[in-house]
C-alpha cells in the first residue's frame, strides 16, 4: 500500500518556491506600515465637529427605567420584553463572592424591592446601551456595509439596505443589538440621530430624572460630556476588546461586564 | 400571538443567570450550521480530488471524478442555508454590488463565486470534455443528446494533442483550485474565529481546524458515496483506493483532534476571565453534542478504527465495515462540531454571566424541515449529476487504480 508520486524536478521547485518567497517577502515587508497606521489614533472630535459623545454616572441611576421607557416609545422599539436600545441591569453584590445581576423587562417598570439580606454589601444600577465604538466591530462585519459611522460619530444602520444576516449582532461584545421582529433587520440605539440632529438631547438623557445620562458634543470642550469627563474619572465597557467606545462610565463597578 | 414572541416568552423563562436582554434570542439558527458543514464537504471533497490530480497519488483514481462531482453538487447548495436565513433575502447581491472589505462575510462571496465558477465548472468540464464530445454524438435519447451538445459548447476536437492541454489546463486549475478550497474553507472559519466578542469563536485556531476537519468530513462523504455507489451497481470495490483514502482521514482526523484539543487546553491554562463561562458551557449544555458525539463517537473511535486498519492486517470485509462505521462517526462528528461551534456559542452570555436556549422549530423558515430539505438536495443534484455526467464510464480508461 504505497502511495505513489511523481517526482517534481529541481527547477520545477525553486520556481514555485522563489516566486512564492519573493511574493510573501513583499506582503510581509509591508504589512507591519500598514497596521501601525491603524493604531495611531487622533481622535476624530479634534477635527470634526460636532462630534456625539455620552457619559454615564453609574451613582445617579436611581433604576426607575423611565429612559427605558422613553426610548421605546421615541424609536418605535418593539415593546416585547427581547428588543431594547438601551436597558439598565441592577448588580447585587454579596459578600459570599456572589453576584447577581438582573434586568427584568430591561428595567423598563423598575425593579422590584430587594429581600433583606445580611450578606449582600451593594447594590447599583447600570444602564446600558450601544457605545458607538471608534473601532466598532459591528460595522467592520457587515457585509453590505448597511452599518456604518457618520461623520458625526454616531454609529447607525441603513434599514433599506441591511440584508438582515445577523453578523453584527453576534459582533456587538455589548449585546447592544438585536433583530427587529417585524422590519427583518437589525436594530439598534441612534443616539436619537433623528433628535440631536435638531439640537435636541436623545429621549434617555431627556427622560432621566437624576442626570445619570449626559449627552454632547466632544468637540466643543464646554459641552456637558466633555465638562464630564474633564472633572471625573471615566472607564468603558470591555476595554480589551480595543473597540474606543464613546459611551463612558463613573463609578463603574469590576463586576460590570 | 407570534410565534416567535412564543418562542422567546418560552427561551426568557430559561434563562440561566444573567444575560443581556437583546440575548435572549439565539440569532444564528440550525440553518448557519448546516451552512459551514456543506462548504466544509466541499473543500474536504476537492482537497481528496486533487490528490489525484495535484500530488499523483494514483491510488484515489476511482474516486476522482465523483469526488469532483460531489464537491460541486454541494457547492451549489451552499449559499442557499445562508440565503434562508437572512432577514431581507431579495438584497443578497448587495454583497456583491457593493460589497464591505472589511467583512469576512462579503469577502466570502466573492471566494465562492471564484471557487464555483473559476475552479469547480471549468475543473469538470475539462476532465469531462471527451467524454461529452463523444456521448453528443452517440448519445441515443435525443434530450440527452443535445444537453451534451450545449456543454460540449461547440468545442468537438478531441484529437490526442487536444485532450493533453485539457489536461494540463485540467491540472493547473487544480493547483489553483486547492488554495482556493483552502481559502474558502478557512474563510468560513474566518467569520467565526475573527469575531472578538465571543470567545468560543474568537481564535486564530478556528480556520485551521475549520479546515481539517472539513477534509475529513468531506473525504468521509466521497469514500461512503464510493462504497456505496460500487456496491449498488454491483461493481468491485478498489481495495488499494480505500485504504489509500482511509489513510488521509485518518490524518485528517487526527489532526482536527489534535487542534481542538490545542485550542481546548490552551484556553483552560490560561484561564482567562471567559473561561468559567465556557467550561460551564462544555459540561453542560454542551456536554452530549460535544464531548460525547464529537469527541467520543465523532473522533476517538473513527481514529480507533481507522488506526486499527494501519496496525493489524484485517480481512477486506472487515475493512470496508471499519470504513463505513469510520466514515459516518465522523460525518456525525463534524456535525457535532459545526452545531458545537454555532449554537454553543450563542448559548452563553456575551456578560459572562449566563446562558440562553435554542429550541429548534420543526417547521417554518429557519426549522428542522428547512434544513432536512437543504441537506437532501446537494444528493438530488448529485443524483442528476452522475446521471448525465457518470464518473464510471472511464473506468475503462483509468483500469484498476492505474495511470490513463
Amino acid at each position: 500500500m504505497k502511495i505513489k508520486m511523481k517526482p517534481i524536478t529541481r527547477r520545477q521547485f525553486f520556481k514555485t518556491v522563489a516566486g512564492s518567497v519573493v511574493s510573501f517577502a513583499a506582503l510581509l515587508a509591508s504589512a507591519p506600515r500598514a497596521f501601525a497606521e491603524k493604531f495611531f489614533h487622533e481622535p476624530p472630535w479634534l477635527t470634526k465637529s460636532p462630534y456625539w459623545g455620552m457619559a454615564i454616572a453609574v451613582d445617579n441611576c436611581i433604576g426607575c427605567g423611565k429612559c427605558v421607557e422613553a426610548c421605546k416609545t421615541e424609536n418605535d422599539v418593539p415593546r416585547q420584553p427581547y428588543f431594547f436600545r438601551t436597558w439598565v441591569e441592577r448588580y447585587m453584590i454579596h459578600r459570599s463572592g456572589e453576584t447577581k445581576v438582573e434586568s427584568p423587562n430591561g428595567g423598563m417598570d423598575g425593579f422590584p424591592p430587594i429581600k433583606k439580606s445580611g450578606d449582600m454589601m451593594r447594590s447599583f444600577f447600570v444602564p446600558k446601551m450601544c457605545n458607538h465604538c471608534e473601532n466598532s466591530p459591528c460595522e467592520q462585519v457587515c457585509p453590505v456595509g448597511a452599518s456604518f459611522r457618520t461623520q458625526d460619530g454616531v454609529v447607525l444602520i441603513d434599514r433599506k439596505y441591511c440584508i438582515g444576516c445577523r453578523y453584527c449582532i453576534q459582533a456587538c461584545p455589548y449585546g447592544c443589538r438585536y433583530f427587529h421582529p417585524k422590519l427583518h433587520v437589525a436594530d439598534k440605539c441612534t443616539l436619537c440621530y433623528h433628535r440631536i440632529t435638531r439640537g435636541l438631547k436623545p429621549a434617555c438623557v431627556e427622560a432621566c430624572p437624576n442626570g445619570a445620562r449626559i449627552f454632547g458634543d466632544l468637540s466643543n470642550p464646554e459641552s456637558p460630556v466633555s465638562k464630564f469627563i474633564e472633572n471625573n474619572t471615566v472607564q468603558v465597557l470591555k476595554p480589551a476588546m480595543g473597540t474606543r467606545p464613546k459611551l463612558v462610565y463613573r463609578g463603574l463597578d469590576r463586576e460590570v461586564r | 400571538m407570534d410565534p416567535l414572541m412564543n418562542e422567546l416568552a418560552e427561551a426568557l423563562n430559561k434563562v440561566v443567570g444573567f444575560i443581556y436582554p437583546n440575548e435572549v434570542e439565539l440569532q444564528w439558527s440550525i440553518l448557519i450550521v448546516l451552512y459551514p458543514y456543506i462548504t466544509g464537504l466541499v473543500a474536504g471533497a476537492f482537497i481528496l480530488a486533487s490528490l489525484e490530480r495535484v500530488f499523483n497519488v494514483e491510488a484515489v483514481r476511482p474516486t476522482y471524478r465523483l469526488s469532483l462531482l460531489t464537491a460541486l453538487s454541494f457547492l451549489i447548495i451552499a449559499p442557499l442555508p445562508l440565503n434562508v436565513h437572512l432577514g431581507q433575502p431579495q438584497r443578497a447581491y448587495e454583497i456583491f454590488m457593493t460589497p464591505h472589505f472589511s467583512s469576512a462575510m462579503a469577502m466570502f462571496g466573492f471566494v465562492y463565486a471564484w471557487y464555483l465558477s473559476a475552479v469547480l465548472l471549468l475543473e469538470v468540464w475539462f476532465d469531462y470534455r471527451k467524454e461529452i464530445v463523444m456521448w453528443s454524438q452517440t448519445e441515443k435519447v435525443w434530450h440527452k443528446r443535445i444537453f451534451y451538445k450545449v456543454l460540449t459548447l461547440g468545442v468537438t476536437n478531441i484529437s490526442p494533442a487536444s485532450l493533453k492541454i485539457d489536461d494540463k489546463i485540467g491540472r493547473a486549475i487544480t493547483v489553483v483550485g486547492l488554495p482556493s478550497a483552502v481559502l474558502l474553507h478557512g474563510y468560513v472559519g474566518f467569520i467565526f474565529g475573527s469575531v472578538k466578542a465571543n470567545p468560543w469563536w474568537s481564535t486564530p485556531l478556528m480556520p485551521v481546524i475549520f479546515l481539517f476537519s472539513a477534509m475529513a468530513s468531506g473525504i468521509a462523504a466521497v469514500m461512503l458515496l464510493y462504497m456505496f455507489l460500487t456496491w449498488a451497481r454491483g461493481k468491485a470495490i478498489d481495495m488499494l483506493c480505500i485504504d489509500t483514502i482511509g489513510k488521509f482521514l485518518l490524518t485528517a482526523v487526527i489532526i482536527s483532534f489534535t487542534l481542538e484539543m490545542l485550542e481546548t487546553i490552551q484556553k483552560a491554562y490560561e484561564a482567562q476571565e471567559h473561561f468559567d463561562i465556557l467550561a460551564l458551557l462544555m459540561e453542560g449544555k454542551l456536554y452530549l453534542s460535544m464531548i460525547v458525539v464529537q469527541g467520543i463517537m465523532g473522533a476517538l473511535i473513527p481514529m480507533f478504527l481507522l488506526g486499527l486498519v494501519q496496525l493489524v492486517k484485517l480481512p477486506d470485509n472487515v475493512r470496508k465495515t471499519f470504513y463505513s462505521a469510520a466514515s459516518v462517526l465522523i460525518l456525525i462528528g463534524i456535525f457535532a462540531m459545526r452545531w458545537n461551534v454555532v449554537i454553543g456559542g450563542q448559548f452563553f452570555s456575551k456578560s459572562l454571566m449566563g446562558f440562553t436556549t435554542y429550541k429548534m422549530a420543526l417547521a417554518g423558515r429557519e426549522g428542522l424541515f428547512s434544513a432536512v430539505v437543504i441537506a437532501v438536495l446537494p444528493f438530488i443534484i448529485l443524483s442528476v449529476l452522475l446521471y448525465l455526467l457518470p464518473p464510471w464510464k472511464d473506468e475503462g480508461r483509468s483500469g484498476k487504480g492505474g495511470v490513463a
